[in-house]
């Protein structure tokens, strides 16, 4: 295990690499240099101080050495000034927002998966019956629901028509005076809906992937010879087939990761929710550089960590991965 | 196309015509193209004609689906939006197959360190978020329907360089790509002229299930306000107004929704279908 720990953390450095170069090219070959992009946003800037800035930033040094200095204060978790009127440290702007981002999508995650394993146990036990055809149904429409078309139909609905629960913001203003209970009720009314836009597209994936994982345990011959030594099918599903059924899920968690926080940028947005995704998408809107390269960096080695712990995951389940060449 | 005719015609099309969802969401593809091709015969109004007297007005008989914040029909908006959801699931697509099978057929047939290069470029593309990645490139570009369209065919392509790569492994034992070598094909020849045509089928069905994918992106893009830009109609940027309205006019986010989801919804049963014809595995 620890030498299978050891090539995996290792396998990571490349990839840190590669993340970073890439993000750097991405923001170095767009028309258009940072300096530009700031001076565009206050014109009053003169020519003394667009070379100042040009100093400050180190674009009148060659490209590699660009990268390495950012490489650089990248590893010291310098991400920069955000170009916004605070001009705060893009760092501080992402650390008060990560933690909303991160929870928001475990939960998300976690109701997921409770109902999709059911939801795929009961179609694949339940084969080729109306409710499997049911499943069916709700999985190929959930695949081509547009997330931000659902989030606005809920919000019609719940929160206009019935007026149930609040379409906007995680608190209702003024909430912080209330006692803890009722503070805690209020920041659950808020944020049922974007729960349910976040959970609800990998929500299909994930049944139909459970579903054909089962079918495909159950065909395998040790399932077979449980039943043929007489064990109760609730043993033969739940016992030997449900294990070996949930093995694949686990690296599917580590890939669904970068569909998660890609789509908070759309229920972020759209239930005004200040996390990390809204963050990122107010900078996209006034071409925050820093903070959209900062973002993405950091987005993409979370998936990075995601996946790691994933595959650890199934490492620990898989004594076949642990063992093996891997 | 990637098999002969005599597959074509005795199994595949037999197969796919025996699934009838397959074929719904086929025909509704086809009448896709229909209507993207004929939207200025088909439109009851000019989808930018502004009418101050019916701003806002709900689905009636001379609006089917009710007027937008300008009084423009939106059902004369949602046919010309069909356009631009074609041209970006049909371009995006071809650049991500495009790149993705090169990318597949030389990692494929030449392994060691081309392979190992051009794999870890498909782990390290895989580490980002698409819509971050696609958004923070769009951040920099204007915003504009060809760059939409390259952007996310740049950021989807690594899947079908997976598939083509694990097709590829497996021609390259084959003992008519030996024969090919026996006399004397050039590397080139035998990977675009040998394997290529062998590899690609799979990659018929992550294509049309592809499209889905880019639609709904480019929806979401136009609905962020990063993508097609208005006036021209966009099943997402007509739903960016249905945001702003939605207290007051229910129908203008109701139908470019379900526009986009029918369209996904066939694309993805076509797919599925294609997938299943194509799968020797699956008897019926």
């Amino acid at each position: 295990m620890t030498r299978y720990l050891l090539k995996r953390i290792l396998m990571l450095i490349p990839l840190m690499f590669g993340i970073t170069l890439i993000t750097f090219s991405v923001i170095h070959l767009a028309p258009g240099e940072p300096v530009e992009m700031q001076m565009a946003m206050n014109p009053k800037v003169g020519k003394e101080a667009r070379e100042r800035l040009t100093k400050f930033y180190g674009l009148d040094k060659p490209l590699h050495e660009q990268y390495f200095s950012w490489v650089g204060k990248l590893a010291r978790l310098d991400l920069g000034r955000s170009f916004s009127s605070d001009g705060r440290p893009v760092v501080d702007k992402i650390k008060e927002r990560l933690p909303v981002t991160i929870s928001l999508n475990v939960i998300a995650l976690l109701l997921e998966f409770g109902l999709a394993i059911p939801i795929g146990i009961l179609a694949a036990t339940r084969r080729d019956t109306w409710l499997d055809k049911g499943i069916t149904v709700f999985v190929f429409v959930g695949f081509a629901v547009p997330t931000f078309w659902l989030a606005l139909l809920l919000m019609y609905f719940f929160g206009v028509k019935l007026g149930w629960l609040p379409i906007s913001g995680l608190h209702t203003l003024g909430s912080d005076s209330w006692g803890t209970l009722r503070y805690l009720w209020d920041l659950a009314k808020h944020l049922i809906m974007p729960i349910m836009v976040a959970s609800f597209g990998s929500l299909a994936g994930l049944s139909r992937y459970m579903r054909s994982a089962m079918l495909n345990v159950i065909s395998q011959d040790y399932i077979t010879t449980a039943r043929a030594k007489g064990l109760p099918e609730r043993v033969v599903i739940y016992k030997h087939a449900l294990r070996n059924a949930l093995l694949p899920l686990i690296t599917l968690l580590g890939f669904s990761i970068p569909g998660l926080i890609g789509g908070s940028v759309i229920f972020e947005t759209i239930f005004a929710i200040p996390g990390m995704g809204q963050l990122f998408y107010q900078g996209v809107m006034s071409r925050d550089y820093p903070v959209v390269m900062g973002i993405l960096v950091i987005g993409a080695f979370l998936t990075l960590i995601g996946n790691l712990i994933a595959d650890l995951c199934y490492a620990l389940a898989d004594p076949r991965i642990r063992h093996g060449e891997g | 196309m990637a098999f002969k005719q005599s597959y074509f015609y005795s199994i595949f099309w037999p197969r796919l015509k025996r699934n009838k969802l397959a074929l719904v969401g086929g025909a509704v593809v086809l009448a896709l193209f229909l209507i993207s091709l004929l939207a200025p015969l088909l439109s009851p109004y000019e989808p930018n004609a502004i009418n101050a007297w019916k701003v806002l007005s709900p689905p009636s008989w001379q609006h089917w689906f009710g007027t937008d914040e300008l009084g423009r029909d939106v059902f004369s908006r949602i046919l010309y939006g069909a356009r631009i959801s074609l041209k970006v699931g049909f371009v995006a697509v071809g650049i991500a197959v495009t790149i993705g099978t090169v990318v597949g057929l030389l990692s494929g047939y030449y392994s060691g360190l081309v392979d190992a290069t051009l794999m870890r470029l498909v782990d390290i593309m895989l580490c980002f978020p698409a819509f971050f990645l696609i958004l923070a490139v769009i951040t920099f570009l204007e915003p504009s329907i060809w760059y939409i369209m390259m952007v996310i065919g740049l950021t989807g392509w690594m899947g079908v360089a997976r598939l083509v790569r694990a097709e590829t492994l497996s021609i390259r034992e084959m003992d008519y790509i030996l024969a090919a070598r026996c006399i004397g094909c050039s590397n080139a020849r035998i990977i675009f002229r040998h394997i290529l045509p062998n590899a690609i089928s799979p990659v018929l069905v992550s294509a049309t299930l592809g499209v889905a994918g880019a639609i709904l992106t480019e929806s979401a893009l136009s609905f962020l306000g990063i993508g097609v830009q208005p006036p021209t109609p966009s099943w997402g940027n007509i739903l960016t107004s249905g945001k702003d309205y939605i207290e007051f006019a229910w129908w203008l986010s109701l139908f470019p929704g379900l526009a986009i989801l029918v369209t996904v919804l066939a694309y993805n049963l076509l797919g599925e279908g294609i997938r299943d014809a194509l799968d020797p595995r699956v008897k019926r």
